[in-house]
């Protein structure tokens, strides 16, 4: 019997080996988690908990044990943001016009973990449909990080968003790891601002059927973990061709974490000079250097590349995304799901007005009316049109920079995070948040932040790796080489 | 170009979305804002390029002109806000 207080120190592959061999059972595990999950309501982090969902998980990872039937993720329970569909379990993208809704069917990527023996702790809050990045758009309040500043002050601090439940609850070890989904930074990002781990796959490696749709060519699915290796486990599992998915990639899933090597010897890692933009802070600037030393340590080649276009990155992603979204958002009408506002005598377009305007939060309907006026009739090539062309000069960016390069590596955002309410005011300066991640999600590729040392204030900072299609071997093992070498140990404080 | 509290109207009802005068007049420095902010990329030349249509060259796949689903109409109308006699019920469309 383990106490359960260090159990809930583990990590996703250090509790999947321990219970392998027998140091504790699945049950203790998630009962340690479930009670960790259970006290750490002052974070916010859940807007449904599942003891009951890993308990049983746990309880059939035992079994199959004594079986000799041991599953890939067998005694790993997860926290799932509340994105993905979970069959007989609330799921409403943190919005109140799917207030209610119980999917009858359970998305691709959470079949596959539960399949893998994972159970879940439950579903994590995160902003509305996704958009944000802060996590203060959600319907279910504000997911307050476990970090504060070292000021001594007790400023409430953003976790980062979309995936702002998930970064918060891995980062206070109240989940070993969660999965999060990443549109223009929303795995990235967060993670950066809680010193943990995340990495977005290639566009298409994990189905994005069951996931709420935001931003359709954009939209993917990606594991949030403590370490690299843990990261890369879970996202062997969550990853492999859907036929439910058109955009899923046909391909074999390599064994990422058995071919994990921090060994950087003929890698050439491109330091994209665009990248440094204005007013960022020098502590950025002082950490993107310790980063090139440690890539360069572990055997990388440096190469100074060029990424002309990336100042339009943010411009594009914020006519595309928004232009996707209002599209796909378009089927929530109060017919079929979630919420229904019918005012007295009101006809059926009355209905979907009046629905829409009460289950939207503010964020969402701000994004829904700019893509909607740049999808509209005199305005289309102006503003779409002229994105998706700027978005395929981007994506040559990329294809010329990979002729000299393996890898990109660059800070993940441009500041710590910042204090709830401190941006909520300005959306373009919220929206600056993910000037270093929108590249890599308009272009589809793999790309991950790991923590890398942090700032005057105590607060952590995340450098970003960025990969050729398909290749996330080469960033989870620069990902390693960065992890290994940064040896960032810090945490938060329990205050909650 | 601005926006104007009429053209928040007008795409509000493109989008299907109930603003009162008072929510489409505080809305207008937003969108203002951001499409300001976007308006940039009308400076890019983007002459002979052609826009992206999928960002990871994939071909659209096909399969056997088969029922591989259905029976389901219970589970589908299980979070419907309202159903009766198995269809989904709305208010009354025709006068």
């Amino acid at each position: 019997m383990t106490a359960p207080n260090t159990l809930i120190e583990l990590g996703v592959t250090e509790l999947r080996d321990g219970f392998r061999a027998g140091d504790f059972t699945a049950r203790e595990g998630a009962e340690a988690f479930n009670a960790a999950v259970a006290g750490g309501k002052a974070l916010n982090a859940f807007i449904v908990e599942t003891p009951e969902h890993a308990l049983a998980a746990a309880d059939a990872a035992d079994a199959a044990r004594a079986a000799g039937d041991v599953k890939p993720l067998a005694g790993v329970p997860l926290g799932i943001k509340d994105l993905f569909c979970t069959k007989g379990v609330q799921t409403t993208a943190a919005s109140g016009i799917l207030g209610g809704f119980v999917p009858p069917y359970e998305s691709t990527v959470t079949a596959k973990l539960f399949a893998a023996g994972a159970g879940m702790l439950g579903k994590l809050n995160m902003d509305q449909f996704a958009m944000g990045s802060s996590n203060e758009t959600s319907a279910f309040g504000n997911v307050i990080s476990p970090w504060r500043r070292n000021d001594g002050g007790n400023a409430p601090l953003a976790p980062g968003g979309s995936s702002g439940g998930s970064s918060a609850a891995v980062a206070a070890r109240i989940v070993p790891g969660a999965t999060g989904t990443d549109t223009g930074g929303s795995i990235r990002q967060p993670a950066a601002f809680t010193g943990i781990a995340g990495i977005k796959p290639t566009y298409g490696r994990c189905s994005r059927w069951g996931i709420v749709a935001f931003a359709s060519s954009l939209d993917q699915a990606g594991p949030m973990a403590r370490t690299v290796k843990d990261c890369a486990a879970l996202l062997e599992v969550m990853s492999g061709f859907d036929p439910k998915d058109a955009t899923s990639l046909d391909l074999p899933v390599p064994n990422w974490e058995r071919l994990l090597s921090s060994d950087l010897k003929g890698k050439r890692i491109g330091i994209p000079k665009e990248y440094r933009v204005d007013n960022m802070p020098e502590e950025i600037e002082a950490l993107w250097q310790k980063g090139i030393a440690m890539v360069r340590d572990a055997g990388a080649e440096i190469v100074d590349v060029s990424l002309p276009h990336t100042r339009y990155a943010l411009p594009t992603y914020y006519i595309i995304a928004p232009a996707e979204a209002s599209s796909n958002l378009a089927r929530y009408d109060g017919v079929r799901y979630g919420l229904r506002d019918l005012p007295d005598g009101a006809n059926l377009q009355e209905m979907y007005a009046a629905t829409r305007a009460e289950g939207f939060g503010a964020e969402v309907k701000r994004r829904i009316l700019i893509g909607t006026y740049v999808l509209s009739a005199g305005f289309y090539d102006a503003y779409y049109t002229q994105a998706q062309k700027v978005r395929a000069l981007i994506v040559r960016d990329f294809e010329q920079a990979f002729e000299t390069c393996d890898l990109l590596l660059t800070p993940t955002a441009p500041s710590a995070a910042f204090g709830l309410g401190e941006k909520s005011d300005d959306p373009i300066a919220m929206y600056l948040n993910d000037v270093f991640t929108v590249p890599a999600s308009l272009a589809g590729l793999p790309a991950m932040s790991v923590p890398a040392g942090l700032d005057s204030k105590g607060l952590p900072l995340g450098l970003q790796i960025i990969g050729k299609a398909f290749d996330e071997q080469g960033v989870l093992d620069a990902g390693l080489a960065i992890e290994e070498r940064a040896g960032f140990t810090a945490r938060p404080g329990k205050w909650w | 170009m601005s926006v104007d509290s009429a053209t928040v109207r007008r795409v509000a009802g493109l989008a299907r979305i109930a603003v009162s005068d008072a929510e489409a007049d505080a809305l207008v420095p937003d969108l203002d804002k951001i499409l300001g902010f976007v308006e940039q990329l009308a400076e890019v030349d983007t002459s002979g390029v052609a826009p992206l249509a999928a960002v990871i060259p994939i071909s659209l796949r096909l399969r056997d002109d088969v029922v591989t689903d259905g029976g389901d109409r219970d589970a589908v109308l299980a979070n419907a806000p309202q159903a009766e006699h198995g269809f989904f019920a709305v208010p009354k469309v025709i006068e």
